[in-house]
């Protein structure tokens, strides 16, 4: 289906589309996270918000207050007594809202998973989460990746359609990390998959 | 410098100065517990140690006096530094709050109290700084399990569409995962 844009009618100045894209394309492109962090990701935040990879670019803008905001960015460790305020805060957004987890902290309790007696072990035991970034700190490419998923999942969105469908969508859409990371890799470019490649070399070894 | 420091210290405060170390350059003073506002007082005013730098505590376990206090103060015009310690029992761990002297001291002394169970007397408002409030234990002491006590910080209301809320659930019924 084409993109809201590219469905410009070329003289006229005219655009068809249909209510619901209409909607989902201002949505996504006016995200607004709440601004707050909770340990070092929020610095990796931060400096995505600056200048330098400027948030504002997909119309991502932090909102300090709750009620203003569609997205909460978990950045950071989430403590016990951290995650009653995390839930009252994402109790006191309205519908439609969006959690990103940041962070092998936010994601599973990263470093502190087997000894921390302050970490709850992901913050998706609290609140749902939607997606979910990997990395100690991610560098700010991720979290922009993140928050493009977000953007995926809202234009995938439909009357009807419950959040866990469309994010079931997305992910037949995407393809498997390891053949992307193989195809975005140039000396693969002929490979098919790194199997059939090995034991040639190998067999050329040992005869030599 | 530091020396007429200690010097005038102890002349004034004797057999209140226990132990005079210098190691590195650093000078630390063991005092007793009973006089530290008096030392912290004198060495404010009359010795210019206008910053509390950091207020912590140390567990010697299995030692006599099992917990420390340690002040780390600066003089800010000098850039003289000077730690003191002083040493509690397990029995009745408690100092005198130095909230009188530097109001910074307030914020260190309920880190250490939360952190260690030592008490502080004077203090404006002692309450826990980092874990909730009922919470029953004192991470930092040597006896404190590293993966924490089961059961001990139960998790808040969960939301209904949480991914891992079984194992919230689980883990507020005190299971270890």
């Amino acid at each position: 289906m084409p993109s809201l844009l590219d469905a410009k009618i070329s003289n006229g100045g005219a655009i068809v589309t249909k209510v619901e894209d209409l909607l989902n394309w201002s949505r996504l492109s006016s995200l607004w996270p709440m601004s707050f962090g909770l340990a070092c990701c929020a610095i990796e935040m931060m400096a995505t918000n600056a200048s330098n990879y400027d948030l504002e670019r997909f119309g991502i803008f932090p909102r300090s207050s709750p009620r203003q905001s569609d997205l909460m960015i978990v950045a950071g460790t989430v403590t016990f007594k951290m995650a009653e305020r995390v839930k009252r805060l994402y109790d006191q957004m309205s519908e439609p809202r969006y959690v990103l987890s940041m962070g092998s902290c936010a994601n599973c309790g990263g470093p502190y998973w087997e000894h921390g007696y302050h970490v709850v072990k992901g913050v998706d035991r609290v609140i749902p989460v939607d997606v979910y970034v990997p990395g100690c700190p991610p560098r700010p490419e991720a979290l922009i990746g993140g928050l493009m998923k977000i953007q995926e999942l809202i234009r995938e969105e439909r009357l009807g359609l419950t959040r866990k469908e469309a994010l079931q969508k997305i992910a037949a859409k995407s393809a498997p990390a390891e053949e992307v990371i193989i195809a975005a890799h140039p000396f693969n470019a002929n490979v098919k998959s790194p199997a059939t490649e090995k034991p040639k070399q190998e067999v050329e070894e040992v005869t030599a | 410098m530091m020396n007429d420091v200690v010097q005038a210290l102890q002349a004034k405060f004797g057999s209140a100065i226990r132990e005079v170390i210098e190691f590195k350059g650093e000078t630390t003073l063991l005092v007793e517990t009973k006089s530290i506002v008096e030392i912290c007082r004198a060495l404010k005013d009359e010795h210019g140690f206008n910053y509390c730098a950091d207020i912590c505590g140390a567990d010697r376990f299995t030692e006599e006096e099992r917990f420390e206090v340690i002040y780390n103060l600066t003089n800010l015009d000098q850039h003289w530094r000077i730690r003191l310690k002083v040493r509690v029992d397990e029995e009745n761990p408690v100092v005198s709050s130095v909230t009188s002297v530097w109001k910074a001291a307030d914020w260190h002394e309920r880190e250490t109290y939360d952190m260690y169970g030592v008490r502080f007397e004077g203090h404006p408002d002692l309450r826990r700084m980092y874990m909730p409030e009922d919470f029953e234990y004192y991470p930092l002491r040597k006896d404190f399990p590293l993966i924490g006590v089961p059961g001990s910080i139960p998790l808040p209301d969960l939301d209904e569409r949480a991914q891992n809320k079984n194992a919230a659930i689980r883990f507020n019924s005190g299971e270890r995962i």
